[in-house]
């Protein structure tokens, strides 16, 4: 279990990490996500003791990292940036940290077969690609068979199948009852590997709960229904309690509207009422890169500034325009203007992105 | 990618049958990483190998040298050479093969920061003070070992050359003592130039910070005029150190042998503890 209580970091008059609290439980892969620049390594960094907080304590079993005795045996952590020399071998590089611990060198052997690196072992690290420095991050992780797994965007360089591999192997450590806490920057790739999320923005908490919940309370739901009445139906709906605007993602294509607050039969029982001819009616979902963009669009370090009319927002098959990134991502105002639309309910009930264009 | 995937489903295995290895022991292990560490890397070895080469060809080259122009060389230096050859035999040598050890103590531990790997080391030895304790005794055995291979080897050879005309023998009072202060006086230069390397942690920066002391401030120092210039330059930390690898103390000097070694020695102890201050209370 890992434990943050109230960490602060500051570097120069920037607050990187602020007043973060959060606990990682073990049996489950946590994920923590935030865009970057959000303060998600310095927060490894202040838990694995690499930065010294300004204030706040973060443990690990109830002890903080300095306090372990031979940490490899407790806490594997892979960080984003290398740290290996190029000039070494992966097997000597190995075998430092494990004599560190005073663990066998037939263990660095086992790790090593474990990530494949079995053949080019003896190579010097500097020649190896991107993904292989990746998969000598992981065995030095995994060297002193840990309880506690750190990973700091552990699937950067790899390929797909290397993806895959990683996100098998967090969950199958999670299975075990190990403490596996990764970071990334991405939305969908957590999606599908963490079970919990703890997202942060500038070094804040913005959210902390199951990643169904955070799909359930952050998604944006509506119903894109077109017809030659739109207008007349727009009114119907209004009038049943139903919220519709003109669907600017529809392009060219008039009479398309996105109606929140009425489910899709209930539209269609309203258009059928008044023999409204509709060409469509679909219930849609924003899709959860959307979402965590809109959570943590105000958040944004790097903000990518003016984005014009994008690809709409509500289009489901547009994960994460990146037009829309830096300003009013998700709100499903991008091109409708900021009056447009109710924020969909997020946890910390973190304010839509409001930024004029 | 050189290799496929491993199946991950493929018993992993664990350490539940390695046992936790005893308290008592864990500072030998962390002698044993940095071992790991030093010779793992090619700059170590050649460093090492160059220091052998440069200080055996150059002691070599100067004694022969001075043998070639002894008549050409005015009296009172000819009686300095006379009255204290080792001096002038570890002097040569050993003025061009020492820079090696600055540069290698140097990068030893700047190496660690612009490669990343002080991560991982210190996510090892999180308490940081034993790695950077263990990494300084590693490294000074070891230049103290070449130091010493390199330093009797080349009195031989500069032995040899003079012995026409300034014979001197190992039995000789204080030569042994010399010869193998040199060796010494490397080991100690040696952390000298780790503990600037901790300190600055940039290669380039500590290189020039540590070839300043060694080279740039005694030349500066004899400048300064009078009594203060010459105590100034006698407490300067090579200049100090290099008094052990003379037979005795010459009239005009402030410290002995010793005493010059143990005036390194304190510059040495302070710039460590100074870095290892800085490597506690830094962020990594």
């Amino acid at each position: 279990m890992i434990e943050a209580r109230d960490l602060t970091k500051r570097y120069g008059d920037k607050l990187a990490v602020d007043h973060l609290s959060f606990t990682v439980e073990p049996g489950r892969v946590t994920g923590f996500l935030g865009p970057n620049g959000a303060g998600k390594s310095t927060t490894m960094r202040l838990i694995l003791a690499l930065d010294h907080p300004l204030a706040g304590i973060a443990t690990i079993g109830g002890r903080r990292y300095v306090d372990l005795a031979q940490p490899l045996r407790i806490v594997g952590a892979l960080l984003e940036a290398r740290a290996m020399h190029p000039g070494r071998s992966a097997y000597d590089h190995l075998l430092f940290l494990a004599q560190s611990q005073g663990l066998p060198r037939s263990r660095v052997d086992q790790v090593l077969a474990l990530v494949g690196l079995t053949e080019a072992a003896h190579k010097r690290t500097g020649g190896y690609s991107l993904g292989m420095s990746q998969r000598v991050g992981i065995a030095a992780a995994l060297l002193g068979d840990p309880q506690v797994l750190i990973l700091d965007e552990p699937v950067n360089g790899l390929d797909p199948e290397g993806i895959l591999w990683i996100r098998n192997l967090m969950k199958q450590l999670a299975s075990e009852g190990r403490t596996v806490f990764v970071s990334s920057h991405l939305m969908n790739e957590m999606a599908v590997t963490a079970d919990h999320l703890i997202v942060i923005g500038r070094g804040r908490l913005i959210a902390d709960c199951s990643t169904q919940e955070f799909i359930e309370r952050s998604s944006e739901k509506f119903v894109l229904v077109r017809s030659p009445q739109a207008a007349r139906l727009a009114d119907l709906v209004a009038a049943a309690g139903g919220k519709a605007e003109a669907d600017e993602a529809g392009g060219s294509q008039a009479g398309a509207l996105r109606v929140t607050g009425l489910d899709a039969p209930h539209v269609g029982e309203i258009a059928a009422a008044d023999r409204i001819v509709l060409h469509e009616l679909t219930p849609r979902l924003a899709s959860l890169e959307e979402a965590y963009m809109e959570l943590t669009a105000d958040s944004l370090e790097y903000g990518v500034p003016g984005s014009g009319p994008a690809a709409g927002p509500g289009s489901p098959a547009g994960p994460g325009s990146p037009a829309g990134t830096g300003s009013a991502a998700g709100a499903g105002s991008a091109a409708s203007g900021p009056s447009a639309q109710p924020a969909p309910s997020s946890p910390a009930s973190a304010s839509p992105p409001q930024r004029t264009e | 990618m050189t290799s496929a995937s491993p199946p991950v489903q493929a018993a992993r295995p664990g350490i539940s049958d390695i046992p936790p290895p005893s308290r008592g022991a864990a500072f030998g292990r962390l002698l044993l990483a940095e071992w790991t560490k030093i010779r793992s890397v090619r700059s170590t070895i050649w460093s090492l190998i160059l220091l052998v080469v440069l200080t055996l060809g150059f002691t070599g080259l100067f004694t022969w040298l001075t043998i070639l122009q002894w008549n050409k060389t005015d009296p009172a230096q000819r009686a300095q050479i006379m009255a204290d050859p080792v001096s002038t035999i570890l002097g040569s040598g050993l003025e061009f093969g020492q820079l090696t050890i600055c540069v290698l103590g140097v990068l030893v531990m700047t190496s660690e920061y612009s490669t990343g790997m002080i991560r991982a080391s210190l996510l090892a030895v999180p308490r940081r003070i034993p790695m950077l304790v263990a990494k300084a005794i590693v490294f000074a055995l070891l230049v103290l070992v070449v130091g010493e291979i390199v330093s009797f080897p080349s009195f031989f050879i500069g032995a040899a050359v003079l012995h026409s005309h300034a014979p001197v023998s190992l039995s000789d009072p204080g030569v042994a003592r010399a010869v193998f202060g040199a060796g010494l006086y490397l080991a100690v230069l040696g952390l000298f130039a780790l503990a600037i390397g901790g300190i600055i942690r940039h290669t380039a920066g500590a290189i020039t910070g540590v070839i300043a002391f060694v080279l740039v401030l005694a030349p500066l120092a004899q400048l300064i005029p009078g009594k203060i210039g010459k105590y100034v330059h006698a407490y300067l930390p090579t200049v100090a150190g290099q008094l052990i690898g003379q037979a005795h103390q010459q009239a005009k000097q402030v410290l002995s042998p010793w005493e010059g070694f143990g005036v390194f020695c304190l510059w040495t102890i302070v710039l460590l503890v100074i870095a290892g201050y800085l490597l506690k209370t830094r962020d990594a």
